[in-house]
Formats: structure tokens, C-alpha cells, sequence
């Protein structure tokens, strides 16, 4: 029983680690720049996309293709930034809705043109695949890489956000766009640079993901998209500790509850989402 | 204007000279969303039976007119399927991978009365929606409960604990297997569920491993599923000498067994087609078929839309062309051939498909993973279909 | 104002055309119609009380699967399966509005999500009542006051254009009341609102409740005139859909959701026949196009072009 909720515990973290990633960035622009973006998950699809190429069709290594599907989702973020989100900063809400769902909506036919609908594998190295034994239980190597990527990247981005120059000036554009102007602070910088972030964190989980849960040209707008909306809400906007602590919570819960309660099958983890919304209507971190 | 009317009358003249020698085949698929890989490789396969066998049969042109269903939706199903008899004057009706649409469009073939050919949908009940309707794909029952009774009996296996997807076609499957299975002296010691949108497996696989039953019976949707859960199942390591591991087709289709790799080894699945047959009428398939698709190896869907337009192909030859939906149920029932996977059959009584089913486990044939069959269960009838017909003859 | 009134007559009778000009695409036009009402509902509570939903094909598919468990179950009579489906999906409406209308934003956005996900969910597990994945089958609603629902869809358009046209009629009747006038106030500024005499929640539970009776209208009607209901009337890509339609022909106008409905469901059937397989890049070029030219909607956008009014 222990040895049973300790695998339960470390599979559903591992897991939370990977909605963290493809999931924080939608937190900090929906939360810091107030910027519906649906097409979230399209950043996702990209980056996977990206590593299938670079490792089926190019031959790279796995690890070597991690950084590219990095670079690739924050390119795409900041050209989607430059050449439409930029002039809808000051839109309603329902507009960005539209755009961003038209977007996601072009991005799955052009990875069905490009890729066809086929699912895509790209297969990490030998040695992060398998299980090692410990204590009789065995744990997936590639879910111990997975969370070791996770918390790397939270330590990353709490280090760089809070700790240095660059994120003060960060944090003070989008808390306070006209006295962060005022203060000489390039605050149009500061947004690209944090959709460049988030853009590349959800194409780094993208590429992480394709091992977990495949990858299809329907990402952009799938239960993913849902998962994902999930832990920024209960999360609370803007808070990449918000985000952290609630896909961790996600994932276990869902783990746990496909492993005890198999029969409660979607329910679970739409009702704890029901129950924490209802608790904290502005999700366990946030404060607006 | 006047120059203009004339052309418009010689275009209707010639179109409507050209419509009496083509025959129109509507075929509303899911060519988006989530099972849109599904419909594209069905299409691929009636294309690529049109490009081995020409698109002229019995002195008529084939025309093959899609539209885009976008998912499991009836009502748009049901439109799509009258607007291509109404406006696009299609004379069969073809296609249908899911089965609510299958369904939907049953009531359009019977109204309109236009011969159907069903390329998927394997619910069982589907065939009755229309007597003009034929099925070249598979049922559920057809292999589920050949399964059922194969595991229990030559399988050799006492115990079975079912993992299904937890929608129709799951439920049916996780039904067939369990009753035959029961029925043929084995116990069933659990069984479960997944959601229909569920991306990580590990915990139900978990779950299973810690149980620890003599053998497991899997069926999942193709698509990425497959995939994802094969991969949750290297990683665990279930340990196949304890515990058996059984699925249908889908559990095992290439992409499955590629990012499985070794771990897929010793999977037994029982299932109608398979890409790697060695039959050499599926070799010349899979070649013409990678040429039509892109490269892509073809997989059930394919082949039911292969089979599907053999059968319209035959068909028409039998009416001499002639596309009245009575002329060409008549000649479809007890339609006899070989296909790539094997010979197959048109049940005359019950309008669906008869064939062999395999028995297969994944080895490695140099250097590959394949499904190598070891036992063919021969010219197996849809079960479901025969016990309806016993209750309709009791009446 | 007389302008207006011209222009809402030349709308209705333009919905007549099809019958004359398009016999073809009758079975298009009564879905338009029925997305038309279930847009129009929608826009009952986002465009005018200011409450996103996220979950509101949780209303269309339960009176989607009321009119349907009607006709299997006991009799095939059309009219009075939507209303019972009607009066059922104004109950569970006016139950989960206790709750929906306590929050805003984005809590509200996700807990309307997620009640339609739970019941869809419920839907999936109540096989043997639902279908399930496979749909409610065994079921056939014929006609309508002896007039059969074909397959060239006149009767089915019919009936589905006078549904539309009468809930219609009462939702703008009720817009333009104090009631009406109230719920504007109240998504305009929640807190001031009940200062001023008008008691915010209950009106927006009022709201809500009116929003899914008619959305169960709308989903009995597409069951009646298609005699299919699946777990698709509940999914939350329906739930999307209509939201992407009611914004794009613009919230808070009434005519919004019919001119969303109108032009998404013509470009979404053009652009399949098309292309089947990648229409959706042109829907979402479509979508982008109508964002970055006519904002607010195609309504909203147009607006601006024209005189104002009054």
C-alpha cells in the first residue's frame, strides 16, 4: 500500500511537471498582460513537431533537439507577438478569444499538411527509457528526467524573474505599464520577451510530451488545451508558483485517481477543479 | 448574353451526358479532428484500389466526392449524406468511420434507397439501419468474442482482467471478449475504464502490473492512444511471462509497436489486417498504397476502404452499370474474393462482413517488430448479427 | 429607429429565401437556424449579462437528449417534446445559476467549462440510457402537424425558422424591458447595481435560466429534425463553437448569433466541399481576418461604418 502511493505520488509529479511547462506561460501572459491566448497550445504542437523533424528526419539526438523545440516556440511566439498580438493588447477579451482560436485553428491544418494526421513518435535515448527498481517499486527514468527538467527550469525561471535586473525590469512593465515607461524601462521589449518565454517553455513541453502522451496535429485545440486552462485558473494568474503547485496537484489527482478510483474515470479531475474554483475563485495563488 | 446561354446549355448538355456515364460515390468522412487520420487513410485505400483497377467499371466513370464530417456528430453525418444525394446526386453512399454517423446515414440509405458501403464503423447493430447497406470492414463481436473464446480455450489462459476505452465501441469489445471468455471456462478477475480523452496511461497500467492477472485484454481507439499506452507499458515493464498481454488490432498498429520497441514483444492481438502480411496480393497493396499516400503503410482503415470500393467495383459489374440501390444490394450479398487480407465475404443474409480473424504475437522478423499470425480462425461471421437473426426466426 | 425596424423586416424575410432560391441546402439551413437560437442564447447571457460560458452545450445536449429519450420512449409529437425539453434544461439552468452567477472572470469561464465537461462525462456513463459514444438509436420523430420531416429538409426548416423567429421575438422583447435594461447594468458595473434597486444575482440567475431554456430548444430541435442526438450535442467543442460564432458576428446585439451562425456555418460548408481536409486553415484565417478589420464582431465592426443610431 505505501510502495503503491509512493509510485502513485512520483508518477502524478512527474506529470504536474509536465502540465507546469506547457502551461506557465499561458499563466504569465493571460495573468501579467492580460492576453487571452488559446493558441497556447499551438507553441506545444510546435516545438513537438520541431523535435520529430530534427530527430526522425536529421538524426540528432533527442537531448540536442530539447533546446531547438525551445527555440522554435518562442520564434513562433514572438512573430505571432509582433505581427498580431501587439495590436490586440487593447482588445476585448472575446477578440483575442477569436484570434488566437483562428490561429490554433490554422496551425492544426498546417501540421496536417506538413505532417499529415499520422501520430508522431520520436524516440528519446535507451538510457532515459525503462525503469529502475527502488525499494521494490520501479520508477520510469524517463518521468525521473522529466521531473529533474521541471524543477530546473521553475528554479530558472524564479531565479531570473525575481532575483535579477532583467526580471525586476520584467515585472514592472507588466504591473505598471506607464510608470514602468515613465522609469525608462522598454516595456515593449518586456512583453516579447515574456511571450518569447512562454512561447518556448510550452515548445520545450511540447517536445518533453511527445514520450507521454504522443503527438497529433489536433494538439493546438485538444483536452490538452483544457488540462492546460485548468492549471492556469486554479493556479491563479500570473503566478508561476500558482502554476506550479497546481499542476503538480492536477497530476497527482488524476494520477491517483485513475489508479484508485478507476471507475471515476474524467470525473475526478473536473470536480476537483470545480471544488478549488469554488474555494478560490481566483485560483490558490492569485491575487487579481 | 446570348453567347452565354448557349454555352450554359451546351455545359448542361455535356454534364448531364457525362453524369449518365459516371457513377458518384459520396463519402462523408472525419477528415478533421480527432479521427481525421482515420478517414485519410480510408480514402487512401479506395484511391489506391481506383489506381490498380481503373476508375472506369462496366463502361462507367468512378467519381469519389468527399465531404468533412469534423467528428462522432449524426446530425451533421445525416446532412452531409442527404446533401450529397440531393445536391450532388451521388448514387452510393461509402465511407463512415464512426459509428453514430454510420447510423445517422443508415436512415438516408434506406429513405433515399441508395446502396451504402460501411468502410468501419464495427458496432454491430450498424448493418441493420439499412437493407441497402453493406459492411467491408469488421465487427466487434466478429473478433472480440473469436478472441474471447481462442484466450479461454487454445490460448490456454484461466484468468483475464479487460482494459477498454470507455466509449461505445470499448464497452462492446470489453462486453464481446468478457462473455466469450467466460463462456469458454475463463474468469474474469477485473475490468476498467479509461476516459475517452486520456493522455497519460501510466497509472492504469500501474494498476493493472500490481494486480498482477494472469493476462490483460486491451482495446483503445487508434490515433495517438495506441502509442501513448504502449509507451506507458515499456516503461512499467510489465513482465510477460506473469502476465499475458492481449489486445485488439489497434493495440499493436506500427506506431504502437514503434515507440514500444522491444517491450511490445509476446503481445498477442487478435485482428483482421495487417500491413506486413506476407499474401501477395497485400504486397502489391502495400506498394501501390505507399505510393498513393505519401509513404505511409496502410492499416485497417485502408484496408476497409479498399475492400469497400472492390466491392462497389464488383458490384457494378454485376448490374451491368446500373446503380438502383435493389440491383446492386442483390449483387453485392454473397460477393466472394480475395483481399490482401485474406479471403472475404459478403454474408448474403445479413449483408456484413465474413473472414478469417488472426490470432498474431509481435516478434522480431529481421530486425523489425511485426504482428506474425500463428492461427487463423477461418471465414468467422459476425456473432451478434447471427444471434439477431435466431431471435428474428423465433418470432 | 424606422431605419432599423426596415432593416430587422428585410432580415426575416431573407430567411425565407432559401425555400425559393436554395432548395437544395434546406437541410443546412434549419441547422443554421437551430445554431442561430443556441448563439442567440448565449448571447441572452454573455452579451447582455456579461457571463461567459465556456459549458453552454451542456444545455443544448441535454434538451437534445430529453427530445430524443421523448420520441423513443413514449410519443413522437414534436411540439411538446420541446417543451418539456425546454422546461427540463430551465431547471438544471436555474440550479448550477446559484452557483454560476457568484463569479467572473475566469473562474466563472472554467466552472461553466467544467460543469458542461461533468455532464457530458455523465452523458458518456449512462450507457444504457444515453447510447453512450454510439448515440441514442431506436428513435424517429416523423413530422411535424402532418407535414413530414424529409430528406430535402423544408419541413425541418420550417419548423426550425419558426422556433427561431418566435424565441426570437420574446428575447428581444425581453432586452428592451427594465429587466433588460437592468442586466446591462449590471455588466457594466456589478456593484453599483443593486444600489440603484436592482437586485444583481437574482436577475442574472433569471438570465441564465432563460439562456438554457431556449439552448434546450435549440438542442430538442436539432434532434427532432435530424432524429440523431450523440454525446457531440454536449462536447465541449460545441461549447467553443458557439461561442466562436456568437463573437464572431458580434455579442450583445441579438442579431449577433444569427449573422455568427449565418456566416460561419456557409463558410465552414464551402470551405469542406472545397477542401476537406484543411478547411480549417481558411475558418481560421477567416476568424483572424474578421478580428483585425471589424472588431467587436462582424456586427460590431459594421457599426462603425454606419451612422450611429438613434
Amino acid at each position: 500500500m505505501f510502495s503503491s502511493a509512493v509510485g502513485v505520488l512520483f508518477d502524478g509529479f512527474a506529470y504536474g511537471m509536465l502540465l507546469f511547462l506547457l502551461s506557465v506561460g499561458l499563466s504569465v501572459t493571460l495573468g501579467m498582460m492580460n492576453f487571452v491566448n488559446l493558441a497556447h497550445c499551438t507553441f506545444a504542437a510546435v516545438g513537438g513537431y520541431c523535435t520529430v523533424t530534427v530527430v526522425n528526419r536529421l538524426g540528432w539526438p533527442f537531448l540536442a533537439a530539447l533546446p531547438i523545440a525551445f527555440v522554435a516556440g518562442a520564434l513562433l511566439s514572438v512573430v505571432l507577438e509582433r505581427l498580431l498580438f501587439r495590436r490586440l493588447y487593447r482588445a476585448s477579451d472575446l477578440d483575442q478569444c477569436l484570434v488566437t482560436i483562428g490561429i490554433a485553428f490554422m496551425s492544426i491544418a498546417t501540421f496536417a499538411w506538413f505532417y499529415t494526421t499520422e501520430p508522431q513518435s520520436a524516440r528519446p535515448p535507451a538510457y532515459l527509457l525503462g525503469s529502475v527498481e527502488l525499494m521494490g517499486r520501479s520508477f520510469g527514468i524517463y518521468r525521473l528526467f522529466l521531473t529533474a527538467v521541471g524543477l530546473a527550469i521553475t528554479a530558472l525561471l524564479v531565479y531570473s524573474l525575481e532575483y535579477t535586473r532583467f526580471g525586476a525590469r520584467v515585472r514592472a512593465a507588466v504591473d505598471n505599464q506607464r510608470m514602468a515607461r515613465g522609469l525608462g524601462i522598454d516595456v515593449d521589449r518586456a512583453f516579447l520577451f515574456t511571450f518569447a518565454l512562454g512561447g518556448g517553455l510550452a515548445g520545450l513541453g511540447g517536445a518533453l510530451a511527445i514520450e507521454v502522451i504522443g503527438l497529433e496535429s489536433t494538439l493546438p485545440l485538444s483536452v490538452i488545451l483544457v488540462y492546460v486552462l485548468i492549471v492556469v485558473a486554479v493556479g491563479g494568474l500570473g503566478s508561476i508558483r500558482g502554476s506550479l503547485v497546481a499542476a503538480i496537484v492536477l497530476g497527482i489527482t488524476d494520477t491517483a485517481g485513475k489508479y484508485y478510483f478507476p471507475w471515476l474515470g474524467a470525473f475526478l479531475i473536473y470536480l476537483v477543479m470545480v471544488a478549488l474554483l469554488m474555494w478560490r475563485p481566483l485560483g490558490l495563488f492569485g491575487k487579481r | 448574353m446570348k453567347k452565354l446561354l448557349v454555352a450554359a446549355a451546351i455545359a448542361a448538355a455535356f454534364g448531364s451526358a457525362q453524369a449518365q456515364q459516371t457513377v458518384k460515390i459520396g463519402m462523408p468522412l472525419t477528415l478533421s479532428g480527432q479521427f481525421a487520420d482515420a478517414a485519410s487513410q480510408m480514402l487512401n485505400g479506395a484511391k489506391t484500389y481506383m489506381k490498380m483497377h481503373g476508375d472506369t467499371v462496366a463502361g462507367k466513370k468512378i467519381e469519389i466526392i468527399t465531404r468533412d464530417v469534423g467528428g462522432p456528430a449524426p446530425d451533421v453525418a445525416k446532412r452531409l449524406s442527404q446533401e450529397l444525394v440531393v445536391r450532388d446526386g451521388v448514387d452510393i453512399l461509402a465511407g463512415y468511420v464512426l459509428t453514430p454517423n454510420a447510423m445517422a446515414a443508415g436512415d438516408v440509405s434506406a429513405e433515399a434507397k441508395k446502396f451504402m458501403v460501411v468502410m468501419n464503423a464495427a458496432t454491430s447493430v450498424v448493418i441493420t439501419k439499412s437493407p441497402y447497406m453493406i459492411r467491408t470492414s469488421v465487427t466487434l463481436p466478429q473478433v472480440m468474442e473469436t478472441f474471447g473464446t481462442w484466450a479461454a480455450t487454445k490460448g490456454g489462459l484461466k484468468q483475464s482482467y479487460t482494459m477498454v476505452t470507455d466509449y461505445g465501441p470499448g464497452i462492446d469489445a470489453e462486453g464481446a471478449f468478457q462473455s466469450a471468455f467466460k463462456a469458454a471456462g475463463g474468469n474474469i478477475v477485473g475490468a476498467v475504464r479509461f476516459p475517452v480523452a486520456n493522455p497519460d496511461f501510466s497509472a492504469f497500467v500501474q494498476r493493472a502490473k500490481d494486480i498482477g492477472p494472469e493476462s490483460i485484454f486491451i482495446f483503445i481507439p487508434g490515433g495517438a492512444q495506441p502509442a501513448a499506452l504502449g509507451k506507458a507499458m515499456a516503461e512499467r515493464g510489465i513482465d510477460k511471462k506473469k502476465t499475458r498481454v492481449l489486445g485488439s488490432g489497434e493495440t499493436t498498429a506500427e506506431a504502437a509497436l514503434k515507440s514500444m520497441g522491444d517491450n511490445a514483444l509476446d503481445i498477442i492481438t487478435a485482428w483482421h489486417y495487417d500491413y506486413t502480411s506476407k499474401n501477395p496480393l497485400n504486397v502489391k497493396f502495400v506498394k501501390e498504397y505507399q505510393g498513393v499516400s505519401g509513404g505511409r503503410n496502410p492499416d485497417f482503415f485502408s484496408i476497409g476502404g479498399y475492400d469497400g470500393m472492390h466491392a462497389i467495383y464488383e458490384a457494378l459489374k454485376k448490374t451491368k452499370g446500373n446503380t438502383d440501390a435493389e440491383a446492386l444490394i442483390g449483387a453485392a450479398k454473397g460477393l466472394k474474393w480475395e483481399s490482401p487480407r485474406g479471403p472475404m465475404m459478403i454474408d448474403p443474409e445479413t449483408r456484413d462482413v465474413v473472414q478469417n480473424v488472426y490470432i498474431r504475437r509481435v516478434q522480431k522478423v529481421g530486425g523489425e517488430l511485426v504482428n506474425v499470425p500463428f492461427e487463423t480462425i477461418p471465414m468467422v461471421k459476425d456473432p451478434a448479427g447471427e444471434r439477431r437473426k435466431q431471435a428474428a426466426a423465433k418470432k | 429607429m424606422a431605419n432599423a425596424r426596415r432593416l430587422e423586416v428585410v432580415f426575416w424575410l431573407c430567411t425565407l429565401l432559401p425555400f425559393v432560391l436554395t432548395p437544395n441546402y434546406l437541410s443546412l439551413a434549419s441547422q443554421i437556424a437551430i445554431t442561430a437560437l443556441f448563439a442567440l442564447s448565449l448571447d441572452l447571457i454573455l452579451g447582455y449579462a456579461g457571463i461567459v460560458s465556456l459549458g453552454h452545450a451542456a444545455f443544448f445536449g441535454v434538451g437534445a437528449y430529453v427530445a430524443g429519450l421523448i420520441a423513443k420512449h413514449y410519443w413522437t409529437e414534436p411540439i411538446s417534446g420541446l417543451l418539456i425539453a425546454g422546461v427540463l434544461t430551465g431547471l438544471l439552468g436555474y440550479a448550477l445559476s446559484h452557483i454560476v452567477v457568484r463569479f467572473r472572470h475566469l473562474a466563472l469561464i472554467m466552472l461553466t467549462m467544467g460543469f458542461g465537461l461533468l455532464i457530458a462525462e455523465a452523458a458518456n456513463s449512462a450507457h444504457d440510457l444515453t447510447g453512450g459514444a454510439d448515440g441514442l438509436q431506436g428513435f424517429r420523430v416523423p413530422g411535424v402537424l402532418g407535414f413530414k420531416f424529409d430528406m430535402f429538409g423544408r419541413t425541418a426548416y420550417a419548423y426550425s425558422l419558426g422556433l427561431l423567429f418566435f424565441c426570437f421575438l420574446i428575447c428581444r422583447r425581453i432586452i428592451r424591458s427594465p429587466f433588460g435594461l437592468a442586466l446591462r447594468g449590471i455588466r457594466e458595473n456589478a456593484t453599483r447595481m443593486p444600489a440603484i434597486g436592482a437586485p444583481s444575482l437574482s436577475h442574472l440567475r433569471k438570465a441564465y435560466t432563460m439562456a438554457a431554456v431556449v439552448a434546450g430548444l435549440a438542442g430538442a430541435a436539432l434532434t427532432q429534425t435530424t432524429s440523431t442526438v450523440s454525446l457531440e450535442t454536449l462536447s465541449f467543442g460545441r461549447s467553443a463553437d458557439v461561442l466562436v460564432i456568437l463573437i464572431l458576428g458580434g455579442a450583445g446585439r441579438l442579431y449577433g448569433g444569427l449573422i455568427g451562425a449565418i456566416v460561419y456555418m456557409v463558410a465552414r460548408d464551402q470551405f469542406s466541399g472545397i477542401n476537406p481536409q484543411y478547411w480549417y486553415f481558411w475558418i481560421g484565417l477567416l476568424l483572424v481576418a474578421v478580428v483585425m478589420f471589424l472588431p467587436n464582431g462582424i456586427l460590431g465592426g459594421f457599426s462603425k461604418f454606419l451612422k450611429p443610431k438613434n
